[in-house]
């Protein structure tokens, strides 16, 4: 079924209406949730009670607004802190396996790409709890020999922001070797002709060239690491991040709170994740 | 390329790469093995044996969430592939330009959006008082309120909406790269619709349709949130009962044995889909 080769028409709309459905699928569950962030009501259901803003800058309850609501600021606060440490952290090392991966021929390479990609395959809640379990019982070793205390091994924020580095690494190292492959070599070479140093080559030739994926990389590692639960949920100490804290509201009965940051959450990252297409595109 | 002035560089190189895998994925998961074959038998006290597999196989409820999660993730990456195809193919081959894109980003932007939000609206939607039962209360089509949450086809609709464009946008990549003229051919030596989607489009999507399986089922397998959020109380997912092992009941060596079980499964399916597909985890994985 090509445009070239003529169909049915009845099978032709048939085909379009179910695709038009899928897309009303899709759109339906954040449509509600941005709509119900504007219910006068303090459940986020059904009727209809009025429009209302109150549940993003309300201050007095029962309507408290997400912009006064101190445990979802700070959860933000958290979230934001944990994702800056995953990208900064995941960018670096993606950068300096792509360097590896694309201009290295070696040992052992073919094997250590499969180890490269496995956390892909890894369910998030297994690498969380074997994450936990190893740093665990390092602690204690390290505790039962020194006396001192390792409280940056127990689940606290930076199991948290390891326990995201060690997969988001590999997207970040995917998408930085995919376009490191399609750089053309002869420029380096030229620029070391010139005089450059091997360094200087790759910092004012190289990375220029790669910085729309560095920057795309960086992009969907904040998404990733902003949205992540599964891993967080089992690292987690007494700071938790959005996610968390939204899931523990969730189960005990929601409010149009909710509804508000989720609305923010989808504004955010549709913008996040346009920008940096837009960004990578017109690098090409 | 390897010349002996840039033999520093390498190690420079290799060591980010080998200190991340080794001490965040590779020795933890060794630990979680030993973890999940030593017994506690007193106060910081343990010995090695496969007791905590014996408990797993001897409790009817832990063996059968395991089965019921194995299940049901199999039926939602059928489910996403089934549905999910068309729109892919719509999407690859019947349309061009900007309208290819704007319904490419369409698919894209709730996947931007946090599981949690996707998982929150279906809640709102399906829940007693939610939208889906005052519709069909206004239409007449039911008398009082109808609760559609906290079952099985609650947790179905909701991992699939979750992984469909896991399964959308592989399949989509490789439909882009079958030429038109290979369909023309098909239907100007007299094959009919199915025998060309079968003979041509189908074997070409295969490295598409097994990465997207791939995806999606272990995905669905490793979800918490939707399971524990849409799910009703026994609807147990088995994710659900690592948790519980770990942080409720705080024994981790049963947590530990469930978590390598999950990942044995996981990695037994990815290993089959790889096998029968005659795909390699570089070709599928690595794109």
């Amino acid at each position: 079924m090509i445009p070239t080769v003529p169909q049915s028409s009845a099978l032709k709309w048939s085909y379009r209406a179910y695709v038009s459905l899928f897309f009303v699928y899709l759109a339906l569950p954040l449509t509600v949730v941005c709509a119900f962030a504007f219910n006068n009501s303090v459940f986020p259901s059904l009727p209809w009670e009025g429009f209302t803003m109150a549940w993003f800058f309300g201050t007095e309850a029962p309507f408290i607004g997400v912009f006064h609501e101190r445990s979802i600021l700070r959860a933000i606060g958290t979230s934001a802190f944990v994702a800056i440490w995953v990208s900064g952290l995941s960018l670096a090392v993606g950068t300096c396996n792509a360097f590896l991966f694309v201009r290295h021929d070696f040992r052992g390479k073919g094997f250590l790409y499969i180890l490269m990609l496995l956390p892909l395959i890894i369910p998030g809640v297994i690498l969380g709890i074997s994450i936990l379990v190893f740093a665990s019982s390092v602690a204690n070793t390290l505790e039962d020999a020194t006396g001192l205390w390792f409280d940056g091994l127990r689940p606290g924020l930076i199991l948290v922001i390891l326990g995201q580095f060690s997969f988001i690494t590999t997207f970040a190292t995917l998408v930085i070797s995919a376009r490191l492959q399609k750089f053309d070599l002869s420029l380096e070479e030229a620029a070391l002709n010139l005089g450059a140093t091997k360094w200087g080559a790759v910092r004012q030739i190289t990375l220029p060239f790669l910085l729309p994926a560095i920057v795309g990389a960086g992009v969907v590692s904040i998404l990733m690491s902003f949205e992540n639960f599964n891993t967080t949920l089992m690292l987690v100490g007494s700071d938790s991040p959005l996610t968390i804290t939204m899931f523990d509201k969730l189960k005990h009965g929601s409010t149009p709170v909710l509804n508000a940051v989720s609305l923010l959450l989808i504004v955010v990252s549709a913008a996040l994740g346009l920008l940096s297409l837009i960004f990578q595109k017109s690098k090409e | 390329m390897v010349s002996d002035r840039s033999k520093l560089g390498f190690y420079l190189l290799l060591s980010p790469l080998l200190l991340w895998l080794v001490t965040l994925i590779i020795l933890p998961h060794i630990g979680l093995f030993f973890v999940s074959i030593s017994e506690k038998i007193g106060v910081r006290e343990y010995e090695t044996g496969l007791g905590n597999y014996a408990v797993f196989f001897n409790e009817p409820l832990y063996w059968r969430t395991f089965a019921r999660t194995a299940f049901m993730s199999i039926s939602t990456t059928v489910l996403t592939l089934v549905l999910g195809f068309p729109i892919a193919y719509y999407i690859a081959k019947l349309t061009r330009g900007r309208t290819k894109t704007t319904l490419f980003l369409m698919c894209l932007i709730p996947f931007w959006v946090s599981e949690l939000v996707r998982t929150f609206g279906w809640m709102i939607l399906l829940r007693e008082t939610g939208v889906l039962s005052n519709v069909l209360q206004y239409t007449g089509l039911i008398s009082g309120p109808v609760e559609f949450l906290y079952n099985d086809a609650a947790i179905m609709v909701g991992l699939v909406y979750t992984s469909i464009l896991f399964m959308i946008v592989p399949l989509v990549t490789t439909l882009d790269s079958l030429d038109d003229s290979l369909i023309e051919a098909g239907y100007d030596l007299g094959g009919s619709g199915i025998s060309i989607l079968r003979e041509i489009v189908i074997p070409h999507a295969m490295p598409g349709i097994v990465s997207g399986c791939i995806v999606v089922f272990m995905l669905s397998l490793g979800n918490y949130l939707t399971p524990i959020l849409l799910g009703g109380k026994d609807s147990l997912w088995f994710t659900g009962l690592i948790y519980t092992q770990f942080i409720t009941r705080f024994n981790w060596e049963l947590g530990s044995a469930f978590g390598f079980l999950l990942l044995g499964l996981s990695s037994a399916v990815v290993f089959l889909g790889l096998k029968l597909s005659r795909q390699s985890l570089s070709n599928t994985m690595g794109r």
